[in-house]
């Protein structure tokens, strides 16, 4: 259907509003495959597809051909194409002159660094009980060759309401397109094979090391303005994976010298990074981007504002959660309870707001009196991973500190940002294990990523290297350092670990108590950390009289006792002790509670006041 | 289109994002056309004046879609034969029959920046619209070059006659120095080509603008066709006035500053094929690459030779020879073919204009001839030029007859599809470095920030409170508490003094800049404040001493790994030139980088020799550092001198001290108490309030560091004089010196930045009043002697106090005496000396003031330290 033959019909708007509605429904995100679970050639090219990721780049913008005027090879007649959603153009393009040419922007998107394993098989079983199996089963070589089947297939996509408007853009419709569609799909099906050769020199950027997973160039049509580096989204659109995009790329080394004079500006890096494969990193024409606030697939996709029903019913149980919680950590930590609430708080953490260059909320956990017999410390972090949706555990070996690219990095020849081990989704668990770090020399590099780290935890924000100039991007990730002293970086929070266990037994007592809980005691857990960060809180102004009436008396009382650094972190322990009890104001009784496990803290603090230089 | 612009300048982003809905003119009219006739009817263009002459071709779009309905090849009725190199495709000859003699003798050169030209010929609008033969009278009136509405005849003359008239009383560019600003401009830069023989006229496209709005809408919109009639005008006329002159080729113009200037990531699709200037940064340069322009054919049988023109790229191999007639018989001869330099700079949007959390974008920019190797990486740069669209590298399907040598054939033949993204590149026309003047220290304008009328008007009515101190002031970092006098301080530091230049009277440049060290406990938010201060100016930079090197603040050299060529880098200090430079953990700074600040702080220049480039850069900086006492508390019974343990030498450079500390009242712990709960839990509407107010101050800033430069009134100056007097006089009833003229100097700097403040012109009594009370505010924070509880400056200045000098002076006397009844020992042991003199003394001799007495008699040469024997000299 050339529906642009009639204008300002606003088709076009039409259908993007008719699938952002239906994709906002409940179940969208069950029927919808998702590239993130299926492998690619599994997927059915030109089809709506979904796919959870990081913002890592965000290329130029590109000027494409949104209308264009094509011969139609069985009739000869010249008819108007439209462009959008599509890399390629059909056959026969004609000239210039009735061509629009229009703008969208291109992002490189990787899949959310540090994932869980089991954020992973959750969101894949859940998607599996919907999605028909067709579409998965890769026997559509046969069918490719009866054409018309095309048609249905897509239609099984689109079940919900076949609306002939949008076709235009989605579906094939015409003969010859289908044939160029079927083209594709032959080779597409092929791609499993020769996936592997070329991976070996396309790096794909990951910003962890070791990571796995498509990475995807999505194409956005509207509002680019809106996003962010570093944003995690759920981006539903259209899979385009024509070969006819990697064909340059594979030639690239054998024609490098044919080039026109206006092409070989672009280095052959340059052109590997922006071109690469489809059958590696597929296109991804946009229709809807949901920004994730999360990514946690046991929470509703539904806001908690919207969701209040789900809301009241975790409040409320929120407070025993917490206790069970606290008696599942405490052995982990060495049968020190303390520990295991400072440790639930920093869990819950956020950094909710900011005001001017300070960052709300933040609360880097620093554990001291980390045994360093029996790999405490990697046992620890598989407890942490088990817990949130993203971590990362960097243990911070001279090797690695000298060595790892923490700051993101321009790199001008490719035109792209390599990523570094910083460059992580907001709320990411980073466990920074200070029990491997030895004596010895820190290189530039080295001196440069232990300024890194400081900057984050001190203001929540990584520089990024632009070679020229160094660009700031804000951050909110909770670091947790384990070590056996006080910590060389900076922390908002110290806690010294208190061990009823004496070193001989460690060993020992560390392999009785590794049992895995029950799966549905875990994903409590991991429901209760996800909701507590999301929850909004107030303090009323009564309960503000009493807070500044205790710090002056406090003051009154002893004025070296507490600073106004104090104060600070007393606010952010008091929020987070209320929000993990699930109650969203300040009441007097968690201020005190606040202020009482502070004074604990605290006290252990002075029989440890051991100076290694690392104080303030 | 959905939505037209109505904003000039406002981001036009989008407008195309729905290209398929295809306006009223019909979906059969050609979008390009389209393109051109909607700018000429909407936008902040002028709209085209209906002359006579021209009124049967104002309204442009239709006038195009009776054009252009009819299919391509037809619309060239009078194809004219354009293979003279000497047309730039403008077949101007044909139209006005110019007397071409004067310029016979000068070739013409070709002009690839201004990309692959288009061969449209010209239409006469009348005949075409009418069907009717048009009479001979007003022929030349109404053509037009196809797809514009360029009258070559009328735009030339108009171009001539803004060259012979255009006279600009206020310029100010540089370029300009030394020319007659009462006599036409351009008349004398021809006059400069003429003797200096450099065929190129730089013109300024406000001048063209200003002069004839009509013909700056054209050069915007059709720079392909405009140029080069304005290469033609300004030839004619040259040739005219100096017939006699000999250039190596013909002139050519290359505009600049076109109004448009906008942000890289404005650009647009609308933009294609228009004249444009945007700034960036250089990232990146290719290799010179040699663009054929001409391919020289010889036929292998009979030796005949022909020159064929590239056309976007492609040559058209002839497939006969015209001489002998063999079919393909004719070889291209490379060394004999006209090459043309090229060359790939990669520019990248500067810091200042980007969105926050995004990535700067990178546009390619083509070099062509001389402006090749012009710019370097990492330099800053407006470039005016073309932007310039083309198909991918595998698009190539609309393909012409003949071969297409540089074109690549198609990965795949059978495959139809191709890609459907366009690349694109700007042609440069003129290169402007923004940062170039830095090294010469005369760019007040480089970073002339352009306000909106509104918002200059909301900066005056803001400047025009009577509190506009106070409410600044209390804007600043508004999340740190109280601290009044330091934020004030350090606004004041952020607008600076006037700038004045003595370098006629042999003293060089004064310092415009304040100086402001914060020292205190740690853990008061000085770090803070210096984050913000380094987030809220443009030209900030943020170190810390730990980790900083003299190299990492100064500049040092570097070799390129690619081009294995010496670069200079520069440092926090040099780049934040006309910024502030913070400097956290300024007492972890080791020795030799702080000894780099001595220069920069008072002479604002950095000197440089390393690796054979012995230069001098300024860095005309504020410096704003933070250090915490030696030991982990403030230690209030010890000078700041002592508690910091920094060179005297280095305090005195600075024209505030600030001390953080915790005051400890109850009154203040409730206030503190409150504003840390509100910080808190305060909500979002009150923090986007304050967004609000930081981009208020930071253009606030701007204009009045711009804009306002004052200068010292009268009674200001009488003021000034006094208060110097009364410091002086302070001290010396004591016998000490309690003010030096670098006082003097502060307080100057502190009234003029006050006065800015007030977007003031004139420093006035009540700038002269502030900048004492600040500055005794400080002193008295910093320079208060612990032993006696007097301000005194000797502290900062001498880094002792006055009675801690008269002290040592005395057990200094009281050791010789010692020494001198001790009879004749040459040499004595330390410690004993140490003990005797403890035993006599009624005051307690610590070590410090023992070590100082022996240090002072050893200036007098008395006596020499070794080790831990004390000898006496002769």
């Amino acid at each position: 259907g050339f529906i642009f033959n009639n204008p300002n019909s606003g088709w076009e708007a039409k259908a993007v509003e008719f699938f952002k509605d239906h994709l906002k429904e409940k179940d969208a995100h069950t029927w919808v495959p998702s590239l993130n679970d299926v492998p690619l050639h599994y997927l059915k090219p030109n089809s709506l597809v979904k796919f959870r990721c990081l913002i890592q780049d965000m290329f130029d913008p590109e000027f494409y051909m949104g209308v264009y005027e094509a011969v139609d090879p069985s009739t000869k007649a010249k008819v108007l194409r439209c462009g959008k959603y599509k890399d390629v153009t059909e056959c026969g393009v004609r000239s210039l002159p009735n061509t629009v040419t229009a703008e969208r922007q291109t992002f490189y998107c990787v899949p959310i660094p540090g994932e869980n394993p089991w954020v992973k098989e959750i969101s894949s079983s859940c998607l599996a009980r919907v999605v028909p199996s067709t579409s998965y089963a890769p026997t559509r070589q046969k069918r490719s060759y009866e054409e018309d089947d095309d048609m249905d297939d897509m239609d099984t996509q689109m079940q919900r309401e076949p609306h002939t408007g949008m076709s235009c853009c989605l579906s094939p419709q015409s003969p010859t397109e289908q044939h160029g569609n079927g083209d594709c799909k032959r080779r597409e099906t092929e791609a499993p094979s020769s996936q592997t050769a070329p991976a070996s020199h396309l790096d794909l950027n990951f910003p962890l090391p070791g990571e796995k997973g498509p990475s995807c160039l999505v194409k956005v049509y509207e509002d680019w303005d809106g996003f962010k580096l570093n944003d995690t989204l759920e981006v539903f659109g259209i899979l385009s994976v024509s070969p006819a995009l990697s064909a340059l790329a594979d030639k690239k080394d054998a024609s490098s010298s044919l080039l026109d004079p206006t092409e070989c500006m672009e280095t052959a890096e340059e052109q590997r990074v922006h071109s690469p494969p489809a059958s590696l990193v597929p296109r991804l024409h946009v229709l809807y981007a949901k920004p994730l606030p999360h990514n946690n697939p046991l929470l509703p996709s539904a806001t908690l504002e919207d969701n209040s029903a789900f809301l009241s019913s975790t409040l409320s149980e929120m407070a025993s959660v917490r206790a069970e919680l606290l008696t599942f950590l405490t052995p982990i930590l060495l049968g020190d309870a303390l520990a295991a609430e400072y440790l639930i708080l920093h869990l819950i953490s956020n950094v909710y707001s900011r005001r001017d260059v300070l960052p709300l909320g933040k609360f880097t956990l620093n554990l001291s009196g980390c045994p360093t017999v029996a790999s405490y410390t990697e046992r620890f972090y598989q407890i942490i991973q088990q817990l949130v949706p993203s971590s990362y555990y960097l243990g911070m070996s001279l090797q690695n500190m000298n060595q790892m690219r923490f700051v993101p990095k321009k790199d001008y020849s490719a035109n792209r940002l390599v990523s570094g081990a910083l460059q992580l989704a907001r709320n990411t668990s980073l466990f920074l294990d200070e029990t491997q770090l030895e004596q010895g020399q820190l290189d530039t590099a080295g001196v440069r990523n232990v300024t890194a780290l400081g900057n984050l935890i001190t203001w929540q924000k990584v520089d990024y290297d632009f070679n020229y100039h160094q660009m700031e991007f804000p951050c909110n990730i909770n670091v947790l350092i384990a070590s056996e002293g006080r910590s060389l970086l900076p922390s908002d929070c110290q806690i010294h670990l208190q061990s009823q266990i004496t070193p001989p037994h460690m060993e020992e007592y560390l392999s009785s108590i590794h049992v895995h809980p029950q799966a549905s005691q875990l994903n409590k857990f991991r429901m209760y950390l996800s909701v507590a960060r999301l929850l909004n809180y107030s303090i009323s102004d009564e309960v503000t009289k009493s807070v500044e009436d205790d710090f002056v008396d406090m003051r009154k009382d002893d004025p070296q006792s507490i600073s106004a650094e104090d104060l600070h972190r007393m606010l952010v322990v008091a929020r987070l002790l209320s929000l993990s009890l699930g109650q969203t104001s300040l009441s007097r009784d968690s201020w005190l509670r606040a202020k009482h496990i502070e004074l604990l803290r605290r006290s252990r603090m002075e029989q440890h006041t051991c100076v290694n230089g690392n104080e303030p | 289109m959905s939505s037209p612009t109505s904003t000039p300048g406002g981001r036009k982003r989008g407008r195309n994002t729905n290209p398929s809905t295809p306006s009223s003119e019909g979906p059969t009219s050609p979008p390009s056309q389209r393109r051109r006739g909607q700018d000429s009817s909407t936008g902040d263009l002028m709209p085209m004046p209906t002359s006579p002459a021209t009124d049967m071709l104002s309204p442009a779009a239709p006038q195009d879609n009776s054009l252009l309905s009819s299919p391509r090849p037809s619309v060239l009725p009078n194809e004219v034969d354009m293979s003279s190199p000497l047309m730039y495709g403008t077949p101007s000859s044909r139209v006005e029959g110019t007397p071409r003699s004067g310029v016979r003798g000068t070739p013409a050169r070709q002009r690839p920046d201004l990309g692959s030209v288009r061969k449209a010929p010209q239409v006469d609008l009348q005949s075409d619209a009418d069907g009717a033969v048009t009479s001979e009278s007003n022929t030349g009136q109404r053509l037009v070059i196809w797809g514009t509405d360029v009258n070559v005849g009328t735009c030339k003359e108009k171009f001539q006659r803004f060259l012979q008239r255009f006279i600009d009383l206020t310029s100010t560019e540089d370029e300009n120095a030394g020319l007659d600003l009462n006599e036409p401009l351009y008349m004398q830069k021809l006059e400069e080509i003429s003797v200096v023989g450099d065929p190129v006229l730089n013109v300024n496209c406000l001048h063209v603008q200003s002069f004839d709005a009509e013909l700056y809408r054209q050069l915007i919109c059709y720079p392909q066709e405009v140029i080069p009639t304005f290469d033609m005008a300004v030839n004619e006329l040259f040739f005219e006035r100096f017939p006699d002159s000999i250039l190596e080729f013909q002139i050519q113009v290359r505009p600049y500053n076109a109004l448009k200037t906008r942000n890289m990531r404005n650009l647009n699709p609308e933009d294609i094929d228009q004249l444009i200037t945007i700034s960036g940064m250089v990232i990146r340069t290719s290799q010179l690459i040699p663009e054929m322009q001409e391919a020289f054919f010889q036929c292998q049988v009979c030796a005949f030779s022909t020159r064929v023109e590239v056309d976007r790229g492609r040559i058209a191999e002839p497939s006969v020879c015209r001489n002998c007639n063999t079919t393909h018989s004719l070889a291209i001869v490379h060394n004999r073919s006209v090459f043309s330099d090229k060359q790939m700079v990669k520019i990248q949007e500067s810091p200042e204009d980007m969105p926050a959390g995004q990535t700067p974008h990178t546009t390619i920019v083509y070099a062509h001839n001389d402006l090749v190797d012009k710019v370097q990486p990492g330099d800053r740069i407006n470039i005016t030029g073309k932007i310039s669209l083309h198909r991918d590298l595998n698009s190539s399907s609309n393909v012409p007859a003949g071969v297409y040598r540089a074109v690549p054939m198609r990965a795949n033949p059978r495959q139809s599809n191709v890609k459907s993204v366009y690349k694109t590149h700007i042609d440069a026309i003129h290169f402007h470095k923004t940062d170039e003047k830095r090294l010469h220290g005369l760019d007040e304008d480089a970073e002339q920030k352009l306000f909106t009328e509104d918002r200059v008007q909301t900066l005056k009515e803001l400047a025009a409170k009577p509190d506009v101190y106070e409410r600044l002031s209390s804007a600043l970092a508004p999340s740190i508490y109280e601290h009044e006098d330091i934020k004030k301080g350090i606004l004041l530091q952020l607008f600076g003094g006037a700038r004045k230049d003595f370098s006629q009277t042999g003293r060089g440049n004064f310092r415009a800049d304040v100086n402001i060290l914060l020292c205190g406990d740690p853990g008061t938010s000085k770090s803070q404040l210096l984050q913000y201060v380094y987030n809220l100016v443009p030209r900030g930079q943020y170190t810390s001493g730990k980790g900083s090197s003299a190299v990492g603040l100064t500049a040092y050299v570097m070799r390129d790994p690619e081009t294995r060529q010496l670069v200079l880098q520069t440092g926090a200090l040099v780049l934040s030139d006309n910024g502030i430079c913070c400097i956290d953990e300024f007492d972890k700074m080791s020795d030799s980088t702080r000894s780099v600040l001595h220069e920069v702080m008072e002479q604002q220049t950095l000197s440089i020799a390393k690796a054979g480039i012995i230069c001098q850069l300024n860095a005309r900086t504020s410096v704003l550092a933070a250090a915490n006492p030696i030991e982990s508390q403030w230690n209030p019974k010890k000078t700041t001198i002592e508690n910091i343990q920094l060179p005297h030498t280095l305090l005195s450079r600075f024209d505030l001290i600030f001390l953080m500390l915790d005051p400890q009242d109850e009154a203040y712990d409730r206030r503190l108490a409150h504003h840390l709960v509100s910080l808190y839990y305060q909500s979002e509407e009150q923090i986007e309030e304050e967004f609000l107010d930081m981009a208020v101050l930071r253009d606030y800033i701007a204009y009045a560091r711009t804009y306002i430069n004052p200068r010292l009134s009268e009674e200001a100056s009488q003021a000034l004089i006094e208060a110097y007097v009364d410091m002086r006089k302070i001290g010396s009833g004591r016998g000490m010196v309690s003010a030096y003229p670098r006082q003097l100097e502060s307080l100057i700097r502190l009234a003029e930045a006050h006065a800015k403040v007030r977007f003031s012109e004139k420093v006035e009594t009540i700038d002269v009043e502030e900048a004492k009370r600040l500055h005794r505010e400080a002193l008295k924070q910093s320079a208060t002697d612990p032993r006696t509880g007097f301000v005194d400056i000797s502290i900062l200045t001498t880094g002792m106090s006055a009675t801690a000098r008269k002290r040592k002076e005395e057990v200094a006397q009281a050791l010789k005496k010692l020494i001198q009844a001790k009879g004749k020992t040459p040499a004595m042991k330390y410690q004993q000396l140490l003990e005797d003199l403890r035993g006599q003394s009624e005051n307690a001799i610590t070590k410090e003031l023992f070590d100082e007495a022996l240090r002072a008699l050893a200036d007098e040469d008395y006596l020499t330290v070794t080790g831990k024997t004390v000898r006496l000299l002769a």
